[in-house]
């Protein structure tokens, strides 16, 4: 048995059990025992999935249309393809192109879809700090014992048997940035993941990618500080001038151990920050806040990404002018509190005026506990965006801002063989995702 | 909902239209901006979808004092002289969309005196200067039954709405013809109304309060059946047990949440205890005793989620629910629970029950005419058809595409929602103004989760 039959045979014993799982509590009520992960029965998935895959034996994606989301040399969106072919080999995309302008190699496995897209990136989500379930147990996205805990690891927290990773990928998301959640001033570290099941070994692509931090209502307390955005932008303040003290010294103490500060796992992880390694997400959603963030990064020379930003386009061109990219809200955020002035329209001004924006999941108390990025970008598409631009969002875009366009978010030769197949237009209501493969390995055969 | 603002200012320029009243002919092409109330107006051209019939090419539906007095396709529709055309050509017409549980205007129920408070009327509640009304007709809403929410086993009163234009809440309520306030009775069961005591702590406890509130309802009713009118032997008046007596003479219907399979059989024995009419809302695990449903006879409430979860009992919510009880030919509507989902976005709903499965004519169904049914308001409203309000919605495509956009909303006649107006847009596509300030307070919203 090759190393990749073996990994999907695992990988179906942990669907199983899943599956088991989630429907435990209906076993024997006489009614589909399969509850809400199982897809529809009466629909078939791409044709072809079901085969084996040998070692050494490549794989050839059929598509009737193919969105690469590639990008020419001025920027701009190659145009899909007719009757594309993909030829995956050793987990990566060896060739494409039209049928008719690739070799297809002997003995391959062929599995056909009337569309296919690279698989799909959920520019910032919770999912897997964050469970289905809602209760404490399996809420890790946010630690409320201290307002600044930049700190706390996403490695350390991530679940990769939960359940919610299993029901975006079954729409085609097969990367996801996720990590701490919005609630807390500095509320944690986030990473990028593929979103196949199982430990965190299988899954990470950036251990570390982003502090998240959170300016506005949203990480207010009620007992204890911040209690205004003022108090909010001090300690800031003053948790980032710490941490630059702690690197200065650690920078004039040389190799003198003597000389050397202790240990500070909270000014590290600011100091990775200050020195521009690693990006500061802040997720703030009204002008004020995000007046106040372009503000500190002026101040502190960080790399600032926004989260959320319901109101940014009212400060476009100091954004834009600044080149900092938007995580933006999901178009189909609630109306209320900080996202009041939220609009279905955020993406595409954002994508008309220039700035570089990904679509995000973003992080729900109630429900849906996680949001669908392909479903958002539907919103985002009908609201303004191209289909290209749209998809965008959710494919290369994201990877440009989450760095990692080297290796997922177009279908293009020497990445990942991260794979979306759908039925029709993915943006409409009543297509289907049909099947999802990650490096060349079927992760999802099941018809959403 | 009152459009405070922009009534002001769109008076003068709708005075300033041209108002074209000619001798009707067809190629009369007016702009859905145009046309103002008053005499008949025919809405001609649009592929009509009446949902009590078969859908219509090259329709014509002709409206006349807030009521649709005829229809049918272009070749053979009498059209009244002395009214307007519009042309519809190339739209598609569907009835207006009625929400069968919506928490517009942010308002409460019972408060945490205790888990029933059958007195508390959602109706004195209700802001409708909320913007989330301007938001309902933008996607195309025209009838709504709002209800306090599910922390409590009986939260109250709930009142039907027409999402007229109006200045205060009594020019938007539903009335019979004696003039009395229509509206059901909101129950709960599950995990929501569990809580310290004076609520309940198991699902025990819950059945049996309500089973004690029923009862104490059921004797206050005989009681006032024996007094025949006798002052000297009539109960006092107790406005906590007149809303259960009236659920259980059948004059008001219970809408019960409930979401796993158990509860979902509670609430049927209950009802079949004490004679209430009841639709199921939410109703997760359908799927699981949808036979158990069908065969109570029971309707079903149905929402929607973009992911299963977000508590234990609603972890095996299913997109299948609605193809699986059409199926047992249960009674569908859906519901937007608005804030839960946007009303904006109900007919995405029904489209994604569509992509589950559902036959597209039930899902359009179950956006109409079936929640009509479920609020007992079929007789005015729910589908196109002559003698029924004329409460319908302009869309330019197919009413399951996420690319189709709600053009015009009217209710009773009157168009209360205009995307060519810009002020309406911007309720339909957000952006400041548009929203609410205020974060609503629910059952189980927390940074750390529901209970």
């Amino acid at each position: 048995m090759s190393p990749f039959a073996a990994r999907t045979g695992r990988l179906r014993t942990v669907l199983t059990l899943l599956l088991l799982l989630a429907t435990g509590a209906a076993a024997g009520q006489g009614t589909p025992a399969d509850g809400p992960m199982a897809g529809l029965p009466d629909r078939a998935p791409a044709k072809g999935l079901e085969q084996p895959l040998s070692s050494g034996q490549p794989t050839v994606i059929r598509a009737g249309i193919l969105h690469t989301q590639a990008r020419d040399a001025t920027g701009a969106w190659a145009p899909p393809i007719s009757d594309g072919i993909v030829v995956i080999r050793d987990r990566r995309i060896a060739a494409v192109g039209p049928a008719g302008s690739v070799i297809i190699p002997d003995g391959a496995r062929v599995i056909e879809a009337p569309v296919v897209t690279p698989g799909l990136i959920d520019g910032r989500s919770v999912v897997g700090l964050a469970g289905w379930l809602n209760y404490g147990h399996d809420q890790d996205q946010l630690e409320d014992s201290e307002p600044i805990q930049p700190e706390l690891q996403a490695t350390d927290a991530f679940n990769g048997r939960e359940p919610l990773l299993e029901w975006i990928r079954s729409f085609g998301v097969t990367t996801a940035h996720t990590g701490h959640a919005p609630g807390n001033l500095i509320s944690g570290q986030t990473m990028i993941v593929k979103t196949r099941t199982g430990e965190l070994e299988d899954a990470v692509v950036t251990p570390l990618f982003a502090i998240a931090a959170t300016l506005g209502d949203d990480a207010m307390e009620s007992d204890r500080s911040p209690g205004t955005r003022a108090k909010q932008l001090a300690m800031l303040r003053q948790a980032l001038l710490d941490a630059r003290e702690h690197a200065d010294q650690l920078r004039r103490a040389g190799d003198d151990p003597e000389k050397r500060p202790g240990r500070d796992l909270r000014k590290e992880a600011l100091g990775r920050v200050l020195s521009g390694e690693v990006p500061l997400l802040l997720n703030c959603h009204r002008s004020i806040d995000i007046q106040n963030a372009l503000r500190l990064s002026d101040e502190f020379g960080f790399r600032l990404i926004l989260d959320g930003a319901a109101e940014v386009l009212e400060h476009a061109d100091e954004v834009k002018a600044r080149g900092i990219p938007v995580l933006a809200h999901p178009p189909m955020m609630r109306a209320t509190g900080q996202g009041e002035n939220a609009s279905m329209t955020t993406v595409a001004r954002l994508i008309a005026a220039g700035i570089p924006c990904a679509l995000q999941s973003g992080y729900e108390g109630y429900v849906p506990k996680t949001r669908v990025v392909l479903l958002e970008a539907a919103i985002a598409c009908a609201y303004g965006a191209s289909f290209a631009d749209a998809l965008g969002t959710i494919t290369l875009s994201a990877a440009e801002i989450l760095g990692i366009s080297a290796r997922v978010g177009s279908i293009e030769v020497g990445k990942d063989a991260d794979i979306a197949l759908y039925d029709g237009d993915p943006f409409e209501y009543t297509s289907h995702c049909i099947g999802v493969l990650i490096e060349g390995q079927v992760v999802s055969a099941i018809v959403r | 909902m009152r459009r405070h603002d922009i009534r002001a200012s769109r008076s003068p320029l709708r005075r300033l239209r041209p108002v074209l009243l000619l001798p009707l002919a067809f190629g009369v092409a007016l702009t859905l901006a145009t046309e103002d109330p008053g005499g008949p107006i025919a809405y001609s051209g649009a592929t009509i979808i009446p949902v009590d019939g078969p859908p219509i090419p090259n329709g014509v539906m002709v409206v006349n004092d807030g009521r649709i007095t005829a229809l049918g396709p272009a070749e053979t529709t009498l059209l009244p002289a002395g009214g307007t055309v519009v042309d519809l050509s190339g739209r598609t017409l569907i009835p207006g969309l009625i929400c069968t549980h919506s928490h517009l205007g942010r308002g409460g129920g019972g408060d945490s005196a205790g888990p029933i408070q059958p007195e508390a009327d959602i109706f004195e509640a209700v802001n409708i200067r909320n913007a989330g009304f301007r938001r309902a007709v933008a996607g195309g809403l025209t009838t709504i039954n709002v209800m306090p929410g599910s922390g409590h086993l009986i939260s109250g009163q709930t009142t039907y709405l027409k999402l007229r234009d109006g200045n205060t809440i009594d020019d938007l309520v539903l009335r019979d013809a004696d003039g009395l306030r229509l509206g059901g009775l909101k129950m709960a069961n599950g995990t929501n109304s569990l809580r310290g005591a004076p609520f309940p702590g198991t699902r025990a406890k819950s059945a049996a309060l309500v089973r004690a509130k029923y009862l104490a309802a059921r004797e206050y009713a005989e009681k006032i059946a024996r007094a025949a009118g006798d002052p000297e032997k009539l109960p006092s008046r107790d406005l906590s047990l007149e809303p259960l007596v009236e659920a259980m003479a059948g004059k008001r219907v219970v809408h019960h949440h409930t979401h796993r399979h158990d509860d979902i059989l509670t609430v049927l024995r209950l009802a079949n205890e004490f004679g209430f009419r009841v639709v199921l809302h939410h109703v997760s695990e359908a799927w699981k005793v949808a036979d158990e449903i069908a065969a109570a006879g029971a309707a079903c409430s149905l929402i929607l989620i973009d992911s299963p979860g977000g508590k234990l009992e609603a972890r095996d919510i299913d997109y299948r629910n609605g193809a699986i009880l059409e199926s047992r030919r249960v009674p569908v509507a859906f519901h937007t629970d608005d804030w839960i989902t946007d009303s904006r976005l109900f007919l995405r709903m029904a489209a994604l029950a569509v992509r589950a499965g559902m036959t597209r004519e039930g899902a359009l169904r179950a956006l109409t005419l079936s929640g009509a049914e479920m609020l007992d308001l079929e007789a005015r409203t729910g589908s196109l058809t002559v003698g029924k309000d004329a409460d319908f919605v302009v869309l330019d495509g197919d009413p399951f595409s996420v690319y189709t956009k709600v053009l015009a909303t009217y209710v009773e006649g009157r168009k209360v929602f205009d995307r060519s107006v810009p002020e309406d847009l911007l309720f339909a596509e957000g952006g400041r103004g548009a929203g609410d300030d205020q974060t609503f307070q629910g059952c189980c919203m927390g940074r750390q989760g529901a209970r």
